[in-house]
């Protein structure tokens, strides 16, 4: 679902684009019923057949090949009306083998109301739409029959004998010479056409809320969907701070632990040659300050992966200038940051851009990277492009999924652009306020 | 010579005071928090100021902070400044007015008691002490396309101990080598990093660091 967070959307357009292109989206989607129409057809007819055992069996291909055609709807409607209609579906259950398996398969689609709700837009939606999406569309491909009557189409039915109405206008023989019924008919088709483009985009609108009010998840099934997505992501957390955890205890043991360990038994040898051999002894006196230095380089190096302390200090637009400067590549950093966002936010996205920026250095090829950070619409919002040459996808072992993964845990989002040929652009999304007021002076 | 000096940690803060004192310095006042470091500092106009980056209140880079205020209200007030941590962020902000007398070192530093105690007079009088580990880092982070990657190992060791605030004569003797070949070295430095040449050995130090904060 994180793709599509970033998407173009009809706001892109002129309001003229939109009245103009409004028409003629609505009968795209009324079009769009005929083979939805099949498909729902389908689905119940094997509903009717629950009773007889062989529906049980049929009924999930069915319900799937219905969800797909309604997913055309939810992505056309999001398109045209710019309204994001999320997928209300609970989990869908793996196919498992055997009888039993279909039987429980049937069973959790059957209990999901959005498989009913489905049902019943099959049903609905054909009559819906001519009344709201199509109806502009309608009404000016009959101003359009307007003028063909009072042209030529008129005469030509009045000629050989026909009898036609145009709205109220009785279109018959000698209809032709009538000046009064043609030009009535050319005003009431104009009105139709005027009337068309000015529904438009307001009849759009409410298609696009019948769609969201049918196709998108209810009260429940939206809480049911945001359970399954924090069940993930908090155990996605809880396994990334227990391998977290795992990795400084390993460091610390056989690090800081181990010297700490060795300048012991080096004191305790120091001890018995002081009086013997001070020389040996003062050699090994500076072997242990050695060790000492040592030890505690290295927890330097483990706290600065714990918690970097220029993230402590000034936040993460300074850290992440510091860290562009040990960056072996040409790193340019732009922040606009008032102030600083929660701590958590902050040291999950610190790290995040830490770990894009060791992507790009091995494996982009790129000879310069540009991060911009900023706060907007209660978003922290980073960009990372780099010049390099392209073509990374969130799969290919660069570490982007385990990213996405980690800063899901605060509902943020990864989006990445990548062409073959360059440039990467890796955006990143985190919903945060911003708390404490920037203190530092620089 | 007068110091003032801010550790939040007693046993340290003690330990510093004694060091100094032994070596024949004045402490003017040890202070544990960062407000009071910047009242000290203005109060007392130090020869030269021995500084925990990290302090309280707030227990961010509050120390930080209070030196590069003082040196804002008295320019080039010599400050040194010690650290769990070398950052070049830091780095940078403290060697930015360009008016010298800076050291940054990692507070381990402290245990070699000679070194650091040459590293305070360098800094009170007007040259810099940069720790090792940030030379080093500025000079590994740079091995793509510039003027660094231009110089040769040895040469890169001697902008490394230049950089730290060693006089020629120093470094010659930590290089074993003879102080000609040291000065030879720091022309070939210089050209290779079109830097005007000039004698006074902090002036070359602040020079190169000017030209690494790029």
């Amino acid at each position: 679902m994180n793709e599509h967070a970033v998407n173009e959307r009809p706001g892109s357009e002129t309001p003229w684009q939109r009245w103009i292109r409004a028409p003629w989206r609505g009968l795209g989607l009324w079009l769009l019923g005929i083979p939805a129409t099949f498909v729902g057809l389908w689905f119940i007819t094997v509903v009717s057949l629950i009773s007889g055992f062989v529906g049980i069996l049929l009924f999930p291909s069915a319900t799937m090949a219905l969800r797909k055609q309604l997913d055309v709807y939810r992505d056309r409607i999001e398109r045209c009306t710019g309204h994001r209609i999320e997928r209300p579906y609970l989990p869908e259950p793996a196919p498992e083998p055997g009888l039993k398996g279909s039987v429980r398969r049937f069973v959790t689609l059957a209990r999901d109301p959005a498989t009913w709700r489905d049902y019943l837009w099959v049903a609905a939606d054909p009559f819906v739409a001519l009344f709201t999406a199509a109806l502009p569309g309608l009404l000016i491909l009959y101003g359009l029959w307007g003028y063909a009557v009072a042209t030529f189409a008129g005469g030509m039915i009045g000629h050989y004998g026909g009898s036609d109405w145009y709205a109220y206008i009785h279109v018959t023989e000698g209809y032709g010479r009538d000046t009064g019924r043609v030009v009535s008919t050319a005003v009431v088709a104009t009105l139709c056409i005027a009337a068309g483009y000015l529904l438009g985009p307001t009849m759009m609108r409410v298609y696009g809320r019948w769609g969201e009010a049918v196709l998108g998840p209810t009260e429940k099934s939206r809480l049911a969907l945001r359970v399954r997505h924090l069940t993930e992501t908090r155990s996605d957390a809880v396994d990334a701070s227990a391998a977290e955890l795992r990795r400084i205890e390993r460091d610390l043991h056989d690090g800081a632990q181990a010297r700490l360990v060795a300048m012991g038994m080096s004191l305790g040898a120091i001890e018995h040659l002081l009086d013997k051999d001070p020389e040996k002894a003062r050699i090994l006196l500076a072997q242990t300050r050695e060790s000492s230095a040592k030890a505690l380089h290295e927890l330097r190096d483990l706290v600065r992966g714990i918690h970097p302390p220029v993230l402590a200090d000034r936040g993460i637009g300074d850290a992440v200038k510091a860290l562009a400067l040990d960056h072996p590549l040409h790193v340019e950093v732009a922040a606009d940051l008032p102030a600083r966002p929660e701590p958590p936010v902050e040291s999950a996205a610190y790290f995040a851009v830490s770990e894009i920026l060791t992507n790009a250095a091995k494996h982009s090829g790129a000879s310069r990277v540009w991060v911009d950070m900023r706060h907007e619409r209660g978003m922290l919002r980073i960009t990372v492009t780099d010049d390099g040459r392209g073509g990374a996808s969130l799969d290919g072992g660069t570490g982007l999924r385990g990213i996405e993964r980690r800063i899901g845990t605060f509902d943020g989002v990864l989006a990445l652009n990548s062409p073959v040929g360059g440039p990467t652009i890796v955006t990143l999304e985190l919903p945060c306020a911003l708390s404490s007021p920037k203190t530092s002076p620089s | 010579m007068r110091v003032v000096l801010a550790e939040d940690l007693a046993l340290l803060r003690e330990g510093l005071v004694s060091l100094l004192e032994t070596h024949g310095f004045e402490i003017a006042d040890a202070v544990d928090n960062g407000p009071s470091l910047l009242k000290a500092l203005v109060d007392h106009r130090p020869d030269v100021a021995v500084v925990d980056v990290r302090l309280p209140p707030s227990f961010t880079d509050e120390g930080l902070q209070a030196a590069l205020e003082a040196r804002r209200r008295i320019p080039g007030l010599p400050v040194l400044v010690l650290s769990q941590y070398v950052e070049q962020l830091y780095a940078r902000e403290l060697l930015a007015d360009g008016t010298g007398g800076i050291g940054y070192l990692l507070k381990d530093r402290v245990f070699d008691t000679a070194q650091f105690v040459d590293a305070v007079r360098r800094v009170a009088a007007g040259g810099t002490a940069m720790d090792p580990e940030v030379i080093s880092r500025l000079v590994a982070s740079s091995t793509r396309d510039t003027p660094l990657s231009r110089l040769t190992p040895r040469e890169t060791e001697v902008l490394e101990l230049m950089a730290q605030g060693r006089s020629n004569a120093a470094i010659a003797e930590q290089l074993v080598v003879t102080e000609r070949a040291v000065t030879k070295h720091t022309a070939n430095i210089f050209a290779k990093l079109d830097l005007p040449v000039t004698d006074d050995t902090n002036r070359r130090v602040l020079a190169v660091l000017a030209y690494l904060n790029r």
